[in-house]
């Protein structure tokens, strides 16, 4: 338990050394873009939440697939994809607002119906309905499965926001990080800023999910015992009941009891 | 379990027939909407020709909401999915049969309203197959994902808010892989090999696979 404790702080201290890192880079190292300028240094930050967003969603799938499964059936796959699911929209909103933000000046507007900011909202929206679901009172297992199979089917719509700007031709770039020939287009102190930020949003998820996770658990056990104490109350009134009338019983014979002594 | 299945879908489509709510309630509810478009966007334009095969899809889309509301409300009274697992029912069986009721319910539905669309809005129908063959793999993507929805948000007091937020995002690329294909048939700009219809029958056969392995899951709920 201590040690576990150790290393999730060594993970808090770690990602938020790397998001330093990463701002330190971002803003003072690297150079302004020649066709961008300062916009570029959104862009360190942009991609690394979006990332992480798919990253969260994959581990939700897995999550759920795992409860799903009979043979590995237990509550703490279920606790996985909900902690990460829900890191998982925050970054999702982050991906969405730093968009945003990088859109006001460059295409003029907040928000355009571009197809891939339109299916990272719709993911944004079916990932807020998967905790909405979870949110409905139920027994605790059924939950669990309403939501794994909620999770996989959402699922099914990450590969095509990521796919989105090659099947439409709209006005957000195709990848430049993750793309088909898997080369990155970014070079030198650009793209190893674009790494720290990638390896250091990646830890703070870790981080978030495993806090999350911990805080589920917390829940569950709460819940428990919650019934428990609830269970033991019941218990002790039944006992009080019967040898309230256990009581009264041996009262109303005592007369029968006396007499018959008598 | 295609047996189990074409039980399921007789014994919906007769339920139906019987009551005739489609005939009664889902066909004025699609009348109403397709007049309030144009009353919204105005008759005097081409706009409302433009904006059709998107209309079109959207009715379609919040009628199949309706047919699966309705094809899960007849389950919930006395217990009836209880009875159809004690039938012994398989699970796969009874997913697919919802889904074949479910999807003939809304092809009706999206007759009349192609009718609709093409008498009232003046939308002409140029690759006749195209628009054919998108509307039944879109029907069945909603059909699929609707049904395994449907009976995840059957089981809880909230269904009938919960059912639109979880099935109209997961649905939404179905509606725009359909409406883009629309587009294609309308102006006939490609036939049958249209890309949107490639990605129309992967959302559909995707969608149909999942509900088929995890609906066992969702009647335990």
């Amino acid at each position: 338990m201590k040690s576990s404790k150790f290393w999730v702080g060594v993970l808090a201290v770690s990602a938020l050394f790397g998001v330093a890192v990463t701002y330190w880079l971002g803003l003072f190292v690297t150079p302004p873009d020649v066709i961008q300028g300062q916009l570029v240094r959104l862009l360190y930050i942009h991609p690394s939440v979006a990332w992480v967003a798919y990253l969260a969603y994959g581990v939700t799938s897995v999550g759920s697939i795992l409860y799903l499964w009979k043979r590995t059936r237990s509550l703490k796959w279920d606790r996985l994809a909900a902690a990460s699911a829900e890191v998982g929209v925050v970054f999702t909103a982050l991906t969405l607002i730093t968009g945003s933000i990088w859109g006001r000046p460059t295409w003029h507007v907040w928000w355009t119906w571009d197809a891939r900011l339109t299916t990272t909202a719709l993911l944004f929206l079916l990932y807020l309905g998967y905790l909405a679901l979870r949110k409905v009172p139920a027994p605790r297992d059924k939950i669990a499965v309403r939501s794994a199979v909620a999770g996989l089917v959402a699922f099914i719509d990450v590969p095509i926001v990521h796919q989105s700007v090659v099947w439409w031709k709209t006005l957000h770039q195709s990848a430049t990080v993750f793309n088909a020939s898997l080369s990155p287009k970014v070079h030198g102190e650009m793209a190893w800023t674009m790494l720290v930020s990638f390896i250091s949003f990646t830890l703070v998820y870790l981080w978030m999910t495993i806090k999350r996770y911990q805080i589920e658990t917390n829940i569950d056990e709460f819940d428990n015992l919650e019934v428990e104490a609830a269970i033991a109350e019941r218990l002790r009134e039944v006992d009080g009941l019967v040898n309230s009338k256990a009581s009264s019983g041996t009262r109303e014979g005592g007369p029968k009891d006396g007499g018959s002594i008598s | 379990m295609i047996r189990d299945a074409l039980e399921i879908a007789k014994k919906d489509l007769l339920i139906e027939a019987r009551s005739r709510v489609l005939l009664n309630q889902l066909l004025p509810f699609v009348a109403v909407v397709l007049i309030l478009f144009g009353f919204a966007v105005g008759t005097q334009n081409r706009t409302l020709v433009d904006i059709s095969p998107g209309v079109f899809w959207v009715i379609a889309f919040l009628s199949a909401l309706l047919a699966i509301q309705r094809s899960f409300s007849i389950e919930a009274e006395n217990q009836a999915k209880d009875g159809l697992l004690a039938y012994g029912l398989e699970p796969g069986g009874i997913f697919l049969g919802k889904v074949v009721s479910i999807f003939f319910e809304c092809i009706v539905v999206e007759v009349f309203l192609g009718l609709g669309v093409v008498f009232i809005y003046g939308m002409r129908l140029n690759s006749v197959a195209l628009l054919i063959v998108s509307a039944g793999f879109a029907t069945l993507g909603v059909a699929s994902v609707g049904t395994l929805f449907g009976a995840l948000a059957a089981a809880t007091k909230v269904r009938e808010t919960l059912l639109p937020l979880l099935v109209l995002p997961s649905t939404a690329p179905v509606l725009l892989a359909a409406t883009k294909a629309w587009e294609d048939g309308i102006t006939s700009r490609v036939g049958i090999g249209d890309p949107w219809l490639g990605l129309l029958v992967v959302f559909g056969l995707i969608y149909l696979a999942i509900g088929l392995v995890s609906f066992g899951s969702v009647l335990e709920d």
